[in-house]
């Protein structure tokens, strides 16, 4: 039977060609674009070849404070912020880990509700406000400290657990704080990557809430700064560049703050890679 | 057995402080949930109010309906109610199918090397930035300098402003959805296809069935509840249409499609300082979406027998 399984589907037929070529096709739409920037980024004109190389585009936007700033917060905030917001979401994950605990189900409920019905934007604006995070970094990583997805999936993990682990240490006279940084969380280390990973992009990538909650530019992370660069056409140097310069510039220095708001996320891939596929396949084992 | 069954006899107090290390840490996450979800819940309040920041919420003079009735009668209803319907309906169109289909074609690849190089390509666009994406659509499609209107000005023809425009906004935004999600949406399907016994595929052979025949009767039927529950999830969010997404793309030209509820609470509230308002603009929206999410969940339950929340 295998054999002629294997004899059967040996040939590359016409199907094959189709669905080969659509895979193809999309992938390299999906690339492409990316190509376009590396290359346009280090062209004088725009396109898919790089012609007349040049690094000015690079050369202008280090030059200026601008862009080193806003690189610092975003390193700053995706650094501390995933390790703070990990920390949170695996301690009440944890927490609610244990059926027997008193009044497990309804914080468990209370924290499912906020998936299904918000406040909305003006509303936590004014919380946001009103807790002094205005113009603050920590405006980006407070008000989604912990994200209910990610808790709920966290919270399944721990449960998963061996109970004889955590029982023999208790029997032992182990704190339960020390049994969940000394035993449980090592235990969890793929799991705290993969949320760790999740939370990293996210933080990277944050635009809606540094557009909110902050309006001066020497706090912004990268990726408002580069929206401002790409729509805004000009306003990246302190003092305005010479006309006509700029537009023969300006394209060159769009693209190379597009591909430095992505590296940080490339260099992540082959990590996010190799823990994504898990973490997803966590989260569809449903609690 | 004997460990649960023993505390349910012990008075809750004893209970309680038995489970004191639990409570403790889960204090900081419950005070996050309370300060910063259900405060703005309680805050809504203000859709009622004349709410101006100086006066505070125990201040300000209540309204009654009076922003209820003023966003209904104004018109501005429903046009923002169609815009985020279409522009919903046609994305669920489009990024709801692609990824299936992709995953079907994905799962026929026999060469191991080329299944692996496409899929860590296809991945790769769902882990940039909407700004990214959007920045990276911007110098693709420039009048000036954008390749495509290059490219059509070298072969004689008129460039074409997709940016600015309105018959190309809705398009375009759902292509870059398309773009962005495909390759991550197959994942799932990806899953659900590799747990097929392939015995059954064996049998077909055997019967004499071909590559689409098994497609049509092995493979589709096996990933069907998968893509009901997948459906009904998306069901529940028809009116999220991506905030940054509608901010990044939309522009004077095409605002009279692109505006939709988010956009719009966005504009009135922070930027107007219309505050109550757009509370009660964005009140209806969450109430709206509520529904949607436990319809969509009873639909869940009655076509998968699985409920999702």
């Amino acid at each position: 039977m295998q054999a002629v399984f294997h004899k059967r589907r040996a040939r590359f037929s016409i199907g094959d060609v189709v669905i080969y070529g659509v895979i193809g096709l999309f992938s390299l739409a999906c690339l492409l674009p990316f190509w376009y920037v590396v290359a346009s980024s280090l062209s004088v004109r725009p396109g898919f070849l790089i012609s007349d190389f040049t690094l000015d585009g690079y050369r202008y936007i280090f030059s200026t404070s601008t862009l080193g700033r806003s690189l610092i917060n975003s390193f700053y905030i995706t650094i501390v912020g995933t390790l703070v917001k990990l920390f949170f979401t695996s301690m009440m994950a944890y927490g609610l880990s244990e059926e027997w605990v008193p009044g497990r189900r309804l914080i468990l409920n209370m924290v499912i509700f906020t998936m299904l019905f918000s406040g909305g934007m003006i509303p936590t604006y004014f919380v946001v406000k009103g807790t002094g995070l205005m113009n603050s970094l920590w405006s980006l990583v407070i008000p989604g400290l912990i994200s209910p997805f990610n808790l709920i999936i966290m919270k399944n993990f721990y449960q998963n657990i061996p109970s004889e682990i955590k029982e023999s240490a208790r029997v032992d006279g182990c704190p339960e704080l020390t049994l969940l940084f000394r035993i449980v969380m090592p235990l969890s280390t793929a799991t705290l990557a993969t949320f760790g990973l999740f939370y990293a992009v996210g933080l990277w990538n944050t635009y809606m809430s540094a557009l909110l909650y902050i309006p001066e530019s020497n706090k912004w992370p990268i990726q408002v700064l580069l929206r401002q660069i790409v729509y805004v056409s000009s306003s990246i140097g302190d003092e305005a560049a010479v006309e006509g310069e700029v537009a023969l510039l300006a394209t060159n220095i769009k693209m190379a703050v597009i591909l430095v708001a992505t590296i940080p996320i490339v260099c992540l891939y082959p990590f996010l890679q190799k823990h994504f596929a898990k973490g997803i396949m966590v989260g569809a084992v449903k609690g | 057995m004997a460990r649960t069954a023993a505390p349910a006899v012990k008075p809750l107090h004893k209970r309680m402080w038995k489970a004191r290390w639990f409570y403790l840490l889960m204090f900081p996450g419950i005070v996050y949930f309370i300060i910063y979800k259900y405060v703005p819940m309680f805050g809504l309040a203000m859709a009622f109010q004349e709410y101006s920041p100086s006066a505070g919420f125990l201040g300000s003079p209540w309204v009654g309906l009076k922003h209820f009735r003023q966003f209904f009668s104004y018109g501005s209803f429903e046009k923002l109610f169609f815009n985020t319907l279409i522009i919903s309906l046609q994305s669920l169109l489009w990024s709801f199918p692609a990824p299936i289909l992709l995953a079907l074609f994905l799962n026929e690849v026999r060469h191991n090397a080329y299944k692996r190089i496409t899929q860590t390509v296809m991945y790769l666009p769902h882990f940039l930035s909407t700004v990214v994406v959007c920045s990276i659509a911007y110098q693709l499609f420039s009048v000036d300098t954008g390749i495509l209107n290059v490219f059509l000005k070298a072969i004689g023809l008129e460039s074409v402003n997709i940016l600015m425009n309105e018959a190309a906004y809705r398009p375009l935004f759902v292509g870059l959805g398309v773009w962005q999600g495909t390759g991550w949406g197959t994942i799932i399907y990806l899953a659900a296809l590799s747990n097929i016994d392939t015995q059954m595929y064996e049998a077909a052979m055997l019967e004499g069935a071909g590559r689409w025949k098994q497609m049509w009767y092995i493979t589709i039927p096996s990933i069907l509840p998968i893509i009901m529950t997948t459906l009904v999830l998306r069901l529940g969010d028809l009116l999220d249409v991506g905030l940054e997404k509608t901010l990044l793309l939309s522009n004077a030209a095409n605002r009279n499609v692109s505006e939709v509820f988010d956009s719009y609470v966005y504009q009135r509230g922070v930027l107007n300082g219309k505050y109550s308002f757009s509370a009660a603009v964005g009140m209806f929206k969450s109430v709206v979406g509520l529904i949607l999410v436990v319809t969509a969940n009873w639909l869940s339950k009655k076509f998968t027998d699985e409920a999702i929340y």
